[in-house]
């Protein structure tokens, strides 16, 4: 067992059991706090796959931004008691049942699909420092980025006037 | 320089990130806290990027990092957008529980 897969071993249980724990506490805050390690084990996923750029970006958007708008807004809503009612306990049956039969079965399809023969390529060419992400990024996909930045705009308009309050009402 | 997978394997990816989802998948079903909800449907995308890129990998190509780029600007953009609807539910209802919401119901 070589050193990378004791990593990965060790990062994939991390993200596995900090995911189940951000599911099952009581308090939300709590399972944002095990989400920010959630997202973190997960750019140490990126960093093993050797893609730096895209491992800085997710902490700083996951981990840093979206995480501290879910912690504002709990905090915002006052929403820090353990007072949630549970679901029915027949509905949480039936989403434990239907977790394990989903997990089963796409876990058994890629078992028994065709397995990867042979060795993986390795074309020796750079394709994924910041230069050639940019290159490509800005190159190919110069629509797209644009759009991405039309959504965004849209995305911030929408938030401002969603989360106005609302004068005409009284 | 070698490729990364020969040591791990595709497989084990894959396997990783359909748990990630599965996982989602059953916080969506299992919990009534919206807040809750919307870090499920968080951890399902955060699964799908990982499988991308890990084929980004496997493939040597970078256009499955570019996709992970964007569909991370659609989810900061949800997530915003998302975080309003609920500040204003809970305006108007002074609740999040997502049983709450039955005012379409017919």
């Amino acid at each position: 067992m070589s050193t990378i897969l004791i990593i990965f071993c060790v990062l994939a249980a991390v993200s596995i059991a900090t995911a189940f724990l951000a599911i099952f506490s009581r308090n939300p805050i709590h399972s944002a706090l095990w989400l920010v390690i959630c997202f973190f084990s997960i750019a140490g996923h990126y960093l093993l796959l050797n893609s730096q750029f895209l491992a800085i970006v997710h902490i700083i958007v996951y981990s840093g931004a979206i995480m501290i708008l879910f912690l504002f807004t709990i905090m915002l809503m006052n929403l820090n008691k353990e007072n949630e009612v549970h679901k029915p306990r027949i509905t949480r049956l039936g989403a434990i049942v239907s977790f394990c039969l989903i997990c089963i079965v796409l876990i058994l399809v890629f078992i028994n699909s065709k397995p990867i023969v042979g060795e993986y390529i390795t074309t020796g060419e750079d394709y994924q420092s910041i230069k050639v992400l940019g290159k490509v990024l800005l190159n190919e996909y110069m629509v797209p980025f644009e759009f991405a930045s039309i959504l965004l705009l849209v995305a911030m308009i929408g938030t401002v006037l969603l989360s106005k309050k609302e004068k005409t009402e009284k | 320089m070698n490729n990364i997978l020969n040591e791990i394997g595709i497989e084990n990816y894959i396997f990783l990130s359909t748990i990630l989802f599965c996982i989602g998948v059953f916080g969506v079903l299992y919990r009534r806290n919206a807040i809750i909800v919307f870090m499920s449907i968080e951890i399902m995308l955060n699964a799908v990027n990982l499988l991308f890129v890990a084929f980004s990998t496997y493939h040597q190509d970078a256009q499955g990092q570019i996709f992970v780029f964007f569909s991370m600007a659609v989810a900061a953009a949800e997530v915003a957008v998302g975080l309003a609807i609920l500040v204003s539910i809970f305006r108007n209802l002074g609740s999040i529980d997502i049983n709450n919401l039955k005012n379409l119901k017919g």
